[in-house]
């Protein structure tokens, strides 16, 4: 029983924040997030109902990027619950749950560096895997991003 | 003396892990006062690579993401492929599965325990240690063909069975692993000059734990006893009896006790999954024909903590996304919480407990003073430093 209840806490305490519900298998679980809920939701998760934040992923869609944060219940059955927020391209940032999670402080540079999203308000948003001479605009993870375009003018330097 | 604060770079190429690190220490005197870290040295692009490959290539390619514990990405992406497809491996694959994980876990906490003996000066148990080890490679060598990168996992089960004539050398070979782990673990426990060097070194809280997200021996050593074999059990880790080893002092002897116990329950559970390959026959793998579209998460207790991994389908050959979190991505951050305080002797040996960064200590560039620019030690002198430090403790200890 335990397994069920935290679950339904969940679905119980963040009702009105969660879009949809998918339950992929007993114990992987996905759920839709509206941007501007992200903060409130994952300090829940992660505060109140005793989750640990495994990582966030992003993935870039036609509709946008969208970032997954996936929270694991150790203790509590296994499960992963995994809040999936979708951010336009058009204005690519989300607030930053790094001051109430320290350990998504990481992800969320790396995040930054591969598909270019702002996170705001993050407590150290320096580049985290890309070099300093890195140049602005090229998102290696993004489908748009060509290898060619970024050699395009070291090749010129090159001649 | 603020003004006199030295910089000291730890780095920045450690491309044995997937992760080369690069570390500043901020000293003042001899006390490290803050610690940064740098990544992104050596990044391979593997997830991006991951996306133009077929299903099967990328468990191919996640193996070679660590030299060390080569298995536990291609479990952890398994996981994620069955969970996707929604397919459930065969008994006997999950068996197998079992002894491989666990014959590699006991690996790589030896080759750890080695290199930090190494570092503290006690050059003879790091001799000993990778001698011990050298049985394990053989058992990999001798029932997947190598001794690392044994090729062992594909989506659905497992590439090679285990033979029935094999199981009495493997047998011999834990139970002689076995004896002189217990020596050791005897010898580490009963040593005062080792708890005098590690005892209370580099503590890292139960909050901070938490707080950092940390996993593994990391976290087991800190009190929480978080272990995915039993959380979200896999594989066979359900099947066979075993303990969770945790400590609740968070220092770097505590790392070290979890990591040496741990080796003796990896042994309890090779037994007895080699016990139950006697008895359980069949096939050791189920063919996926397709790969739906959708998503699925997989994990693996690797040696260092857990491994991660998303995948996503859309139905077609290639993965759309291929996410991969390992253990060291979490554990590493702590060092923020633990590094600040202790001396620059004991600095480069906390960042080594949490394991992936003991190479990157080798690789040491220099310490340099701030405001001259002067270049005062480097990686040798480092470990020479940390190796006088545990000879001083004996001299004062009269050992």
């Amino acid at each position: 029983m335990v397994q069920k209840d935290v679950i339904t806490k969940i679905k119980e305490a963040l009702k009105g924040k969660i879009l949809f519900w998918e339950e992929k298998s007993p114990r992987r679980h996905y759920f839709g997030v509206k941007k501007t809920d992200i903060v409130p939701v994952a300090k829940y998760i992660f505060e109140k109902a005793k989750a640990r934040f495994i990582i966030a992923s992003g993935i870039d869609t036609p509709k946008g990027i969208e970032i997954l944060y996936h929270f694991s219940f150790d203790r509590q059955g296994g499960k992963i619950i995994t809040a999936k927020v979708l951010v336009p391209k058009e204005k690519c940032e989300i607030e930053s749950i790094a001051p109430v999670i320290p350990g998504a402080a990481w992800i969320e540079r790396e995040i930054q560096d591969l598909l270019g999203v702002k996170f705001l308000n993050h407590p150290d948003p320096r580049p985290l895997l890309a070099a300093e001479n890195w140049p602005e605009g090229f998102y290696p993870l993004r489908s748009e991003y060509r290898d060619e375009e970024f050699y395009k003018d070291s090749d010129k330097e090159n001649k | 003396m603020a003004e006199k604060r030295t910089i000291i770079p730890i780095g920045p190429y450690h491309p044995l892990q997937e992760e080369p690190e690069y570390f500043e220490l901020f000293v003042e005197g001899e006390k490290v006062v803050d610690i940064d870290v740098h990544i992104g040295y050596n990044h391979r692009a593997i997830e991006q690579i991951a996306q133009r490959m077929s299903w099967d290539q990328v468990i191919f390619l996640v193996e070679r993401i660590c030299g060390i514990c080569s298995t536990s990405h291609p479990i952890a992406n398994c996981n994620a492929q069955e969970d996707l497809a929604g397919v459930e491996i065969p008994e006997r694959a999950k068996y197998i599965r079992s002894i491989v994980g666990e014959l590699e876990r006991i690996h790589s906490h030896l080759l750890w325990l080695g290199l930090a003996g190494h570092f503290i000066g006690y050059n003879t148990l790091w001799m000993w240690v990778w001698k011990y080890r050298e049985p394990v490679l053989e058992i990999f060598e001798h029932i997947t063909g190598n001794r690392n990168h044994y090729a062992m996992m594909r989506p659905g089960g497992v590439r090679r069975d285990i033979k029935e004539e094999d199981i009495p050398y493997l047998m011999k070979v834990l139970d002689e692993l076995e004896r002189k782990l217990e020596m050791l673990t005897k010898a580490a426990l009963d040593d005062p000059v080792l708890a005098a060097r590690l005892k209370g070194v580099g503590v890292l809280t139960k909050e901070d734990a938490i707080k950092y997200c940390a996993v593994g021996p990391t976290a087991r050593a800190s009190g929480v006893p978080i272990d995915v074999r039993k959380d979200d059990p896999y594989a066979a880790y359900d099947l066979v009896e075993w303990n969770i080893i945790t400590r609740e002092e968070g220092d770097v002897f505590a790392k070290t006790v979890v990591r040496i116990l741990e080796c003796l329950e990896s042994i309890k559970i090779i037994r007895q999954c080699l016990e139950k390959l006697k008895k359980v026959k069949g096939d050791i793998a189920v063919n996926i024909k397709k790969m739906p579209p959708g998503e699925g998460k997989g994990r693996h207790e690797a040696p260092r903590g857990e491994t991660f991994h998303y995948v996503r389908s859309d139905g077609s050959n290639n993965p759309v996304r291929v996410k991969v979190r390992a253990p060291t991505y979490v554990n590493l951050p702590t060092c923020k919480a633990t590094v600040p305080g202790e001396s620059v002797a004991d600095a480069a040996l906390i960042l080594a407990s949490i394991d992936p960064c003991y190479c990157c200590t080798e690789r040491m560039m220099r310490v340099v003073d701030r405001r001259t620019g002067k270049m005062e030690l480097d990686g040798k002198d480092l470990i020479r430093l940390s190796q006088e430090k545990t000879k001083k403790l004996r001299r004062e200890l009269g050992i």
